[in-house]
């Protein structure tokens, strides 16, 4: 057992170095990428084609309309790619998927979910795969990070109703940001043993004698920015389970620190944008302390290894690899749901109760720590306003975050921000076992153990498709009508509505002129404030989910 | 100046129970009752919430009582909905009783509104009968005078009406509004001219024009406030009520949802459950007691004699970056006084002490007494010479002084005048006299010459006294304060800027702004709000209204004009303009009680939430009483103890809801601090005690 705890001592400490190292000169870029005025000849032949003028700006309505046109003709793209798959090339001799499973599929993707209901490898053919998903892998991260650096700027000093432009921020954080990390990315994955290849299926003869037919494909590059971009839809349904997707415990610890990496740095381009880096180092120690304490929670949970079958074979090691052991498997589980990336590389319906409830935790907070790229800052940031709001009272001024004074609108906003994800979660869930119909089909079709766990693969299920991670507890069969549409329309809800309120929010709080900071301002860098977030987010978002909790991995747990 | 407490109740004059008596509680009860009204309630959506699930528990009780059937004991239903309906009580009694606490007031107030005999005048010819001495008058009653009217008061009456003095000087007795017994002077033109309706002229006649229509005066607006009818809720208050009503959503969704959830894993939670979940769970503290906190606000500027026109500019007080402060009268004592003798070469500085103290001594103003007690402290002493003639100052001459019979004649007054009387002889001493009087300029201070002409008729100046504006006792230290709350403070002056950056230096003030006409003062305002900033300031002119206007938190002197009065946001009974650093302390106080029940009440849930979930599904899930941390005897005990406890506390926190949260001038980090540890921790543990305590009697009870 200490041995467990020294390993998992030296790979956390890894991670945190990585992440540490990389927090300044990414986080620096990310800014600058952001902030410059200048246009690479590449982007200016791609605004000329689009008809962009790339030197005006946006308001907050021009912004968010152009991320709602841009998303959902990505949906409708995408839905169409799958609906005609069987005249595509490269489609392996694959015909196309339900429509309700192609609709789920397209919104899961652009949403940055990457919830898959299907067996990717046995499903969609490269062409699909790679015109459709992995162009979704970069645009949803894209889109995540620009609708992060709006509301970054709307924290400019001087009143403007003006957050940028949509289709220069996204075509910069395409090839600027994720397009370079992903060649990088892709190159260390190869070097780590992750297959590229268009082989298509090879059948081999195993040693006893049986066939088997194996799929091959690019998967390094497909990976990578499954990864960077905290997107999580693997090229095999083993997801980085998958040898050929994560061959050893070091490409494990590689791809955890790839889907930290944009997150965890965002908060110091924060700090960069608004002219305060300690502003950002605050929100950044909030975030590593929440997912320090969640990563050693799964892990003492998954080590101390409670129930039947982990007392039979001497660890919790059901639907772990024992190429990455318990440790590397809660690292990757907690980061994974931590982030929103939603890849797995282990099941975390084997989990014992109360990790895999750390897991549903990890979500349920929102994805926030560090959450997903773009996504999770934008949603520490909403988080950051409520915890100001209450604290800043207790200051004796009206609140201000960074000089922006919070009212009525400001408040309406975040308040709302806030009701949307549990509602999404509660609703969902509940609608699954009460709508007449519905409720036999989940119980005899999607649940695969009955009783708690079963009302536990539900609940992570619609956890996991309103904060748009994507993982899964597997045992569940997704990919019925109610599902693929509910979980569908929770992705949809879950990624916009958030998205329309942060920008909205933006916009009022770009059309402030700040307020000077003084002796008398709430100061939102310090040691007292990072508590105050995890506070926050602890009471506000998490506790709203005790009584599902209690029902579910508690119950099974306790 | 008046002491600056931090807790109202500490303050002399402003002195409130602190705890909550069983009268007023009393008093209070029936307001209380009619509050529970739910068409009135629902402005308060999450006390409307708790009165919807009390009146369903009832209801379910009695049917349960009468079926006498259902999951649960109806004992424990009939509890539940008893503690839900006092927590609504609790939330109405606590609103209650904050505006009682203005009801006496009101009282005393209405007292001077009852109708008075006026008498208007019936054409009223300014250019020719400006006193209004032979015109035809008609004898109505106030509540008939209107806008633009004109009546003459005279010594023994009582002013009918809001007015401003159009012709005449009388001394007013406005100890029904103010509190304060001293008279004060009103007069036609300049800065003192408005009077207010119910207030008596003691001596003297006016004539007044009437600025307010019955039932929109002034002291009508008072009653209005005092009593909290005319209250509207602040942008604070609307921000922070709807993130408790989305967070009361959310748990809403929560409870709705349990049952659904619970069909797939474990049992149905009874109905009576689940309303006492949620009762627990949403914000009740913080929801009942917030409209108290904001009248109790109010409240605790009235005291202070102050009287906000609108709930925002409490608020906007505590937000206040920038502190606008006349010189005169706020910083300084407005009168100079003597601080030093100069005698100019070849007299003794006894002898120009003696000159000036003779020269003084029919000088009432406190410039001329100043003087007296500085040559007095010199050992300078003797009455006033039998026969002389006192000289008084006048505009003309710039000079006052005595004359002597058979002895000497003195002056004193302004440099280049005395000179031309003493017939400064050689230009020597012009210049010597010239070097002091400038020096003396130079440092802030005003320049007296004395002169002297002796009975044989030779003049000669003697020196001169440096009189100085003497800032106020403890200001320093006030401005030091007000900089660790984050405030700038800037003096305006009238005086050239040597003058000015002397007595900003003296005073620490942050800046200055001299020689300010009004315009620059609005300017200076306009420049501030520009980067940001919230301006308060005081002011009593006329000229001072549009810079009162723009200025965030303008207070007007209650001695001022009308059109001061009307342009700013508040007004100060007692015209003490230092009363805006205390202003801005209750705002912030305000505020500050506000954010501290807020987190107190949120930081509650956690307690509440092991208190409630092993109750509803241990019975199923034994594991989950893992959660009973607070080893609770019975599921039935520990959710009636947890609504005891929530209602229980909305009770314990009225005082602090009333009083305020004790407020020390702190850098917002201390606050923070502060305020964190004792509501949030203290939040986050009272109630597990609490309940826990409570357990132990509640599982005494038969049927738990």
């Amino acid at each position: 057992m200490t041995e467990q705890w020294a390993v998992f001592a030296a790979q956390l400490g890894l991670l945190a170095l990585v992440l540490l190292l990389a927090y300044r000169p990414l986080g620096d870029y990310m800014a600058a990428v952001y902030s410059s005025s200048r246009h690479l000849r590449v982007e200016r032949w791609i605004y000329r084609a689009i008809g962009v003028d790339a030197d005006a700006e946006q308001s907050s309505r021009v912004y968010t309309r152009s991320v709602l046109v841009f998303s959902a003709v990505s949906i409708a793209t995408l839905y169409l790619l799958q609906q005609t798959q069987q005249w595509l090339p490269y489609s392996l001799g694959l015909g196309a998927p339900s429509e309700h499973l192609s609709l789920n599929t397209a919104i899961s993707f652009v949403t940055n979910t990457n919830w898959q209901s299907y067996s990717p490898e046995f499903t969609l053919g490269y062409s699909v795969q790679a015109l459709g998903l992995v162009v979704q892998n970069f645009m949803s991260a894209a889109v995540g990070l620009a609708v992060a650096v709006a509301l970054f700027r709307a924290f400019a000093p001087v009143a403007r109703d003006a957050l940028g432009n949509f289709w220069v921020d996204l075509t910069r954080g395409t090839l600027r940001i994720l397009l370079p990390g992903s060649v990088i990315a892709a190159i260390v994955l190869l070097l780590g043993g992750v297959i590229q290849n268009l082989s298509g299926f090879i059948d081999v003869t195993t040693i006893t004698g049986a066939t088997q037919t194996i799929p091959g494909g690019p998967v390094a590059s497909q990976e990578a920015i499954k990864l960077f971009g905290t997107n999580g839809g693997g090229f095999f349904n083993a997801n980085s389970a998958h040898p050929f997707e994560n061959p050893t415990a070091w490409t494990s610890l590689i791809e955890i620190a790839l889907f930290l990496l944009i997150p965890f740095s965002l908060p110091r381009t924060f700090g960069r944008l608004v002219g305060d880096i300690r502003q950002g180092r605050a929100i950044v120690g909030a975030m590593a302390i929440i997912a320090t304490v969640a990563v050693t929670l799964m892990t003492v949970a998954e080590l101390a290894g409670s129930g039947s079958a982990p007392l039979a074979a001497g660890a919790a090691l059901e639907g772990k690899e024992t190429r990455f052991g318990i440790v590397g498997s809660t690292l990757y589980a907690a980061g994974t749901t931590l982030t929103s990336t939603g890849s797995v590389n282990s099941m975390h319906d084997s989990y014992t109760a109360l990790g895999g409830g750390v897991a549903m935790l990890n979500m349920m907070l929102g994805e926030i720590a560090p959450g997903g790229v773009g996504a999770g800052m934008y949603g520490m940031l909403v988080v950051a306003i409520v915890a100001v709001f209450i604290a800043g009272l207790m200051v004796g001024r009206t609140p201000e975050y960074l000089g922006k004074r919070l009212g009525p609108r400001e408040m309406t906003l975040a308040s709302v921000y806030i009701v949307v994800t549990p509602a999404l979660v509660l609703i969902g869930t509940a609608l699954s076992f009460t709508l007449p119909g519905v409720r036999d089909e989940v119980f005899s079709t999607s649940i695969l153990n009955p009783g708690i766990h079963g009302y536990g693969e539900v609940l992570y299920a619609f956890t996991s498709a309103a904060n748009n991670n994507g993982s899964a507890f597997a045992g569940l069969t997704a990919n019925t009508v109610w599902l693929n549409l509910a979980l569908g329309a929770v992705m949809l809800l879950g990624r916009f509505v958030p998205i329309v309120l942060v920008l909205a929010l933006a916009g009022s709080l770009a059309r402030q002129t700040a307020v000077p900071a003084s002796a008398g301002t709430l100061p939102t860098h310090r040691l007292a404030f990072t508590g105050l977030l995890i506070g926050t987010a602890l009471i506000v978002s998490a506790l709203t989910y005790f009584p599902a909790l209690a029902l579910g991995p508690l119950a099974e747990g306790l | 100046m008046s002491p600056i407490t931090t807790d109202a109740h500490t303050s002399p004059s402003t002195s409130v129970p602190a705890g909550l008596g069983l009268r007023q509680i009393t008093s209070a009860l029936p307001g209380a009752l009619s509050k529970l009204n739910p068409v009135t309630l629902w402005r308060n959506p999450v006390m409307f919430l708790v009165e919807v699930g009390a009146a369903f528990t009832t209801l379910i009780a009695m049917s349960d009582a009468l079926t006498q059937s259902g999951s649960v004991p109806v004992v424990f239903t009939v509890s539940i909905a008893a503690w839900l309906w006092a927590t609504v009580l609790f939330g109405t009694l606590a609103e209650s009783i904050a505006e009682g606490r203005g009801k006496a007031q009101a009282a005393s107030l209405r007292a001077t509104r009852t109708s008075t005999p006026a008498r208007r005048v019936v054409s009223y010819a300014p250019d020719v009968d400006a006193d209004a001495r032979s015109v035809e008058v008609s004898a109505v009653s106030s509540s008939e005078l209107h806008l633009g009217d004109i009546v003459i008061v005279e010594a023994g009456e009582v002013i009918p009406g809001d007015g401003e003095i159009i012709a005449g000087i009388a001394t007013v007795d406005e100890s029904a509004i103010t509190g304060e017994s001293a008279p004060v002077v009103r007069e036609h033109g300049g800065d003192r001219s408005a009077v207010t309706g119910g207030t008596r002229v003691l001596s003297d006649r006016i004539v007044v024009r009437i600025t307010a229509e019955p039932g929109a005066s002034f002291v009508d607006r008072m009653i209005a406030l005092v009593e909290g009818a005319s209250r509207q809720r602040t942008p604070n208050e609307i921000a922070l009520s709807i993130l408790l009503s989305s967070l009361s959503i959310v748990f809403v969704l929560v409870v709705l949802t349990i049952n659904p959830l619970a069909s797939a894993a474990g049992e149905p939670v009874p109905v009576v459950t689940l309303v006492a979940l949620l009762i627990c769970l949403i914000p009740t503290t913080i929801g009942a007691l917030l409209s108290a906190i904001g009248i109790a606000g109010m409240d605790r500027l009235v005291r202070r004699n102050v009287l906000a026109l609108s709930g925002r500019a409490v608020e906007a007080a505590g937000d206040v970056t920038t502190l606008l402060l006349d010189k005169t009268g706020t910083i300084t004592y407005g009168n100079r006084r003597a601080t030093d003798a100069l005698p100019l070469e070849g007299v003794e500085r006894a002898e120009l002490l003696r000159a000036a103290r003779l020269a003084s001594l029919g000088d009432p103003t406190p410039e001329g007494s100043s003087i007296v007690e500085l040559a007095q402290a010199e050992g300078n002493a003797g009455s006033m010479p039998s026969g002389a003639t006192i000289v008084p100052f006048t505009a003309e001459t710039r000079m006052s002084g005595i004359d002597v019979p058979n002895g000497p004649s003195l002056r004193k007054g302004a440099g280049s005048m005395v000179a031309r009387w003493a017939e400064v002889a050689s230009a020597a001493q012009g210049v010597e006299l010239d070097g002091v009087v400038e020096e003396i300029s130079r440092s802030g201070g005003t320049p007296l010459v004395v002169a002297e002409r002796s009975a044989a008729g030779v003049a000669r100046v003697l020196g001169v006294i440096h009189l100085k504006d003497v800032v106020k006792e403890g200001l320093p230290a006030r401005f030091a304060e007000l900089r660790a709350m984050g405030i700038r403070t800037v003096m305006i002056t009238g005086d050239n800027p040597l003058t000015a950056a002397a007595i900003a230096a003296e005073a620490g003030v942050d800046d200055y702004l001299a020689e300010a006409t009004p315009e620059d003062k609005i300017a200076l305002i306009r420049r501030e709000q520009e980067g940001g900033n919230l301006v308060a300031m005081t002011g009593d002119g006329t000229n001072d209204a549009p810079a009162l206007a723009q200025a965030d938190v303008g207070v007007a002197m209650n001695s001022g004009t009308s059109a001061a009065k009307e342009a700013g946001n508040m007004v100060d009974l007692d015209s003490d303009p230092t009363k805006l650093i205390e202003i801005v302390r209750i705002g912030k106080q305000l505020l500050i009680t506000r954010g501290a029940l807020t987190t107190f009440s949120i930081a509650n849930d956690v307690a509440k939430y092991f208190a409630v979930i092993p109750a509803m599904f241990a019975g199923v899930f034994p594991g989950l009483s893992a959660l009973n941390v607070m080893a609770l005897a019975s599921a039935q005990s520990a959710i009636l103890s947890a609504i005891i406890f929530n209602a229980l506390v909305i009770i314990a926190l009225i005082p602090i809801a009333l009083r305020g949260v004790g407020y020390r001038a702190q850098s917002a980090t201390a606050l923070l601090g502060r305020n964190l540890l004792v509501y949030g921790l203290g939040g986050l543990v009272t109630p597990f005690i609490g309940i826990a305590l409570i357990d132990l009697i509640v599982r005494t009870l038969p049927g738990f």
